[in-house]
């Protein structure tokens, strides 16, 4: 009876703080202006991106060659139109489909595989750690933005080679943090623990370690999705991303940039939605930094 | 201090010979057959099996590796395949020009970065702070080459101050330090400025805040000394970091200006990067991101053996 009790009482306990703990974060991050009013914008692009075809938009294909590039504001054409007279309204909102998948997918494929990596490099240690950490210092001695253009000039265009580039310049970036979290964790006492009380090394790592490592790691990720938007827009503006005439931000930067001559601000439109969606990650990612109270 | 010193060098080669298999491996990640860009559509199965023993593609992987490294180490990265010139000429040309671009935007970015991050640093939580902070995160946020679009579209076409492409008049090769050509410069150097702008104002905040609430700070006070005397002592001890991320900024300055260049047609590594993506060929850009990636290499080692000169600790770490 007693065994039993002692047995349950590691378990519950980490449990209950955890919630308290994950409770008091959304508290903070409730309170922070900043952070509610980035989440509130990002929430009506996304929201916007994925309802676009019941919003009673005009067709973001159908262009018009007595209406192109008219000023924002023209009747009919709120935000004006591009250089094939397609409405702009329409295809910013469209845009942000595919804009958003190839720029926080890469992320989310990074931190599955980094948060493995780092975590199998932190607890096992030894020559396994030598062998992941070593490997991952190779992709460090090439400038991210350089890494990125390589892989996808070398594989060619297109959005699935956009995403696989930009995945291989995030995963050793979170490796890294994840390693780092996880050697910091390992020789904590309820690690011991667990270990003393005969957990396989799985067991370890998913059921005690994941939860304490987790937080930090997805930190840093939301705010690596500022960098991986303008990337991805990026190669898409090089014409490495999506072809025309798929709606795509970076890619309608690189078709409007004719354009500046003779409707500049019209051209500008596509970056002010990057930059929008990049400073409110970057300001989200900030805000939870601070409400978690990570440091570094 | 030497030992150190040999020690980074050291285990610099390991690193070097690895960029060497990525950039080689790049060609061999690409699809379909590396001689499509010189091998004529029509061409025979002699043809194609002359030309692949040619180029040594018929021959082991590891053996092409090995053969590559031997040419590469003694300058010879091969010949354009657009232009038929040796790589390395066409690469140096082009990174001296990427050189000029990025020391002009690390002057700029690094000075005001530097400015930012103290004042943000000292006056932490005003008003002062909130702005210098507000600008370092829209610095780190924007899109650059959309930066760079609207410049051009401000001070080229709209007030028709500074041009909007190129690196001199009448698109003349060779640069030079004078107003006829450093008119070309500022555009392309603000732009690339921003980001490096950014992450030294939060790196150098940051440090600062740090450095002023540990207690010797208080003990510099307590003895009387004055502020500016205890800001010098903040520098002196922030010093060796933010001269660690200055160094890797400069590095991303040179190898990523790839974007930058782009807009503004800057003749540098990265328009040539872009040129070499979309004629397909292959020698070009193996040899550019060799190139770039062992710049960078070194220029994180400097940063590394400067470090430790500044501040003996870090060798010991």
């Amino acid at each position: 009876m007693s065994l039993t009790a002692s047995d349950a009482a590691p378990q519950t306990a980490p449990a209950g703080k955890a919630r308290g703990y994950w409770a008091n974060v959304g508290r903070r991050l409730i309170r922070d202006k900043i952070a509610v009013a980035c989440g509130i914008i990002l929430l009506l692009i996304v929201l916007a991106a994925v309802f676009a075809p019941w919003l009673h938009l005009a067709d973001p294909y159908q262009g018009s060659m007595i209406r192109r590039l008219k000023p924002i504001g023209t009747a009919n054409y709120p935000l004006g139109s591009d250089e094939l007279g397609r409405d702009m309204l329409a295809r910013l909102i469209y845009g942000g489909r595919l804009s958003l998948f190839i720029g926080v997918l890469p992320v989310i494929f990074a931190f599955m595989i980094g948060t493995s990596l780092g975590l199998v490099a932190g607890y096992v240690g030894g020559k396994v750690n030598t062998a992941i950490m070593r490997t991952i210092d190779v992709f460090y001695a090439f400038p991210s933005v350089l890494l990125a253009i390589a892989i996808s000039g070398a594989l060619g265009a297109g959005i699935t080679n956009s995403i696989v580039s930009l995945t291989v310049v995030f995963v050793p970036q979170i490796t890294r943090v994840a390693e780092s979290v996880t050697t910091s964790v390992r020789n904590m006492d309820f690690v011991e623990a667990a270990r003393a009380s005969g957990a396989g090394a799985f067991t370890i790592m998913r059921v005690h370690m994941l939860g304490n490592v987790l937080g930090p790691i997805f930190v840093y990720a939301t705010g690596l999705i500022s960098v991986s938007m303008i990337l991805a827009a990026g190669l898409s503006f090089l014409g490495l991303g999506t072809k025309p005439p798929e709606p795509e931000w970076g890619l309608m930067l690189n078709t409007l940039r004719t354009a500046i001559y003779v409707n500049p601000w019209v051209a500008a439109l596509p970056g002010v939605m990057i930059f929008a969606v990049s400073i409110c990650f970057n300001l989200l990612s900030d805000s939870m930094r601070s409400a978690m109270d990570i440091r570094n | 201090m030497l030992a150190y010193i040999a020690r980074r060098i050291v285990y610099v080669v390991p690193i070097v010979l690895s960029v060497a298999l990525v950039c080689f491996m790049l060609v061999h990640i690409t699809p379909g057959d590396p001689l499509v860009a010189v091998l004529p559509a029509d061409a025979s199965q002699e043809l194609a099996a002359q030309l692949r023993a040619a180029y040594g593609f018929d021959r082991p992987l590891p053996v092409q590796f090995g053969l590559w490294l031997w040419k590469a180490l003694h300058g010879d990265l091969g010949t354009s395949i657009a232009t038929g010139r040796p790589v390395l000429a066409e690469v140096m040309r082009a990174v001296s020009n990427t050189v000029t671009l990025a020391i002009a935007a690390a002057i700029i970015g690094f000075s005001f970065g530097l400015l930012f991050g103290l004042i943000a640093g000292y006056f932490r939580d005003t008003w002062i702070d909130k702005m210098a902070t507000g600008i370092a995160i829209a610095g780190v946020s924007v899109p650059h080459y959309w930066l760079g679009m609207v410049l051009v579209i401000v001070f080229s076409v709209q007030l028709n101050w500074l041009p909007a492409v190129g690196a001199g008049p009448g698109g003349s090769g060779q640069w030079a330090w004078d107003w006829a050509h450093i008119r070309f410069l500022i555009l392309p150097a603000i732009t690339t400025s921003v980001i490096p702008m950014g992450i030294v104002t939060r790196t150098v905040r940051a440090l600062t805040g740090d450095i002023l609430s540990q207690d010797f700070v208080e003990a510099l006070r307590a003895k009387g000394l004055r502020e500016t005397g205890v800001f010098g002592h903040v520098i002196k001890n922030a010093a060796p970091t933010a001269l660690a991320v200055m160094g890797l900024q400069l590095g991303y300055m040179l190898g990523g200006s790839i974007l930058v260049e782009t807009v503004f047609s800057w003749p540098g590594s990265g328009l040539l990067l872009n040129s070499a993506i979309f004629q397909r060929d292959l020698p070009l850009l193996q040899g550019t991101i060799l190139v770039l990636a062992l710049f960078f290499v070194l220029l994180n080692l400097s940063v590394d053996i400067a470090q430790a000169l500044i501040d003996p600790r870090i060798k010991r770490a």
